[in-house]
């Protein structure tokens, strides 16, 4: 399996699956910050920017996801303030240039994007920008691997650990998988030839039956990964449970944000009321997220399900495994996965 | 959303930094970087460079990649 995203759209964009033997399965797992937003945090996400003098600043996959009731985008198109930010550093600027407003920031991501969130809040702070808040839905990648591999639901030999994510938290984290599952681990590069690399590697710990956690992309990820970035997060969050889509609540496997920096927290600052949330009815992106189903298992998928109008969020990420399915894949050319 | 891209340093102003890839420049932060010098090739992500690229395996990588190239051409 690849946990990442950005692997899965690099294999169906270089046609990595038709290269690889037959034998080898590859499954696309839950890497898509986006994806795996569930709808009740949405839906909070939603209803914050409803409120009176709050702008909220957002990565842009986020505003095209529908949640229970409406999406940001259509938020936005009632009247509501949503900008899309390339950064933490722009919505930090944005709430510097509008003090009177409250502004919001929907901090989704991985390890990669943590800590540059986490540096949002130590700048708020230093700079005294009272008026920023983070509305924290960051998710660990450890332990949510443990989760799918308790469940038992998809058998896994392998999996190709997320480049980025390594670049933060190093090898480390992830040794329980082979000493406790049995299941080979490779940290990989996101370069058609660094991902066969990685491939390659499963397969020669499989076959011998010694799994390790192995660097692939040793160019970018260092055993211990990045110090400053890893104490910085510390620092400004505390680990806590976080709700997945299509997996739920899974222990230890959330940020939020520590008691110090509360006044940046859009938890505290903020009591919004949310209806209980609804699923799109159809939709198999849980499914597709913890590596049970294909995209093409999905009935939705290319008929009322398109990155036009999409229905789930894995088609609308950049990442996610139906709009890669979608982009680079002819129904034809997909049904031998 | 874990995408991050190679740039190069080219100028340094305390926590931030001028980076540059194919021609294109844009400033970073490199506050989660501060090994980060000048010359340096620094991922990219959402506006911060998240870790430095270690140049000898960079090339190291690159010769394994060649020579894996090299033994499809003979095939």
């Amino acid at each position: 399996m690849e946990f990442c995203g950005g692997h899965t759209h690099a294999i169906l964009r270089y046609g990595i699956r038709q290269l690889v033997p037959k034998t080898v399965e590859m499954k696309s797992g839950p890497g898509c910050p986006v994806c795996v937003t569930a709808t009740a945090d949405l839906d909070k996400a939603i209803a914050l920017a409803q409120l009176p003098d709050v702008i909220i600043t957002t990565f842009g996959d986020m505003i095209r996801v529908p949640g229970s009731y409406s999406s940001l985008q259509q938020t936005k198109a009632e009247g509501a303030d949503v900008r899309i930010v390339y950064s933490t550093i722009d919505a930090v600027e944005i709430a510097k240039a509008n003090p009177e407003k409250s502004v919001v920031f929907i901090g989704i991501g991985f390890e990669t994007t943590a800590p540059t969130i986490a540096a949002s809040i130590l700048k708020a702070q230093q700079e005294k920008i009272e008026n920023f808040h983070v509305l924290s839905l960051n998710k660990l990648t450890p332990p949510v691997m443990k989760a799918l591999l308790d469940s038992g639901e998809v058998k896994l030999d392998g999996i190709v650990c997320p480049g980025h994510v390594s670049v933060i938290i190093g090898s480390h984290p992830y040794e329980f998988i082979p000493k406790n599952y049995g299941v080979a681990c490779v940290i990989s590069g996101f370069e058609p030839l660094d991902i066969l690399l990685c491939i390659d590697k499963l397969v020669e710990q499989i076959e011998s039956v010694e799994p390790k956690v192995e660097i692939a992309y040793p160019r970018g990820v260092k055993p211990e990964g990045n110090k400053k970035a890893w104490q910085l997060m510390e620092n400004v969050f505390e680990i806590d449970e976080a709700n997945w889509r299509g997996i739920g609540i899974v222990p230890q496997s959330g940020l939020k944000v520590r008691g110090k920096y509360e006044r940046f927290d859009a938890d505290k600052a903020f009591s919004v009321s949310l209806k209980p949330p609804r699923e799109s009815k159809g939709c198999r992106c849980g499914d597709v997220i913890r590596g049970a189903a294909t995209p093409l298992e999905c009935k939705l998928f290319r008929k009322l399900c398109t990155p036009e109008s999409p229905v789930g969020p894995c088609m609308v990420s950049s990442e996610g495994a139906c709009a890669a399915y979608y982009q680079y894949g002819t129904p034809e050319g997909l049904q031998g996965f | 959303m874990c995408l991050a891209v190679p740039v190069k340093i080219v100028s340094i102003d305390g926590d931030e930094a001028e980076t540059e890839i194919a021609g294109v420049r844009r400033r970073v932060s490199i506050f989660l970087t501060p090994e980060a010098k000048l010359g340096d090739y620094v991922l990219l992500h959402t506006g911060y460079a998240i870790g430095v690229i270690d140049e000898a395996e960079a090339e190291e990588t690159l010769k394994l990649l060649e020579e894996i190239a090299s033994l499809s051409e003979v095939h």
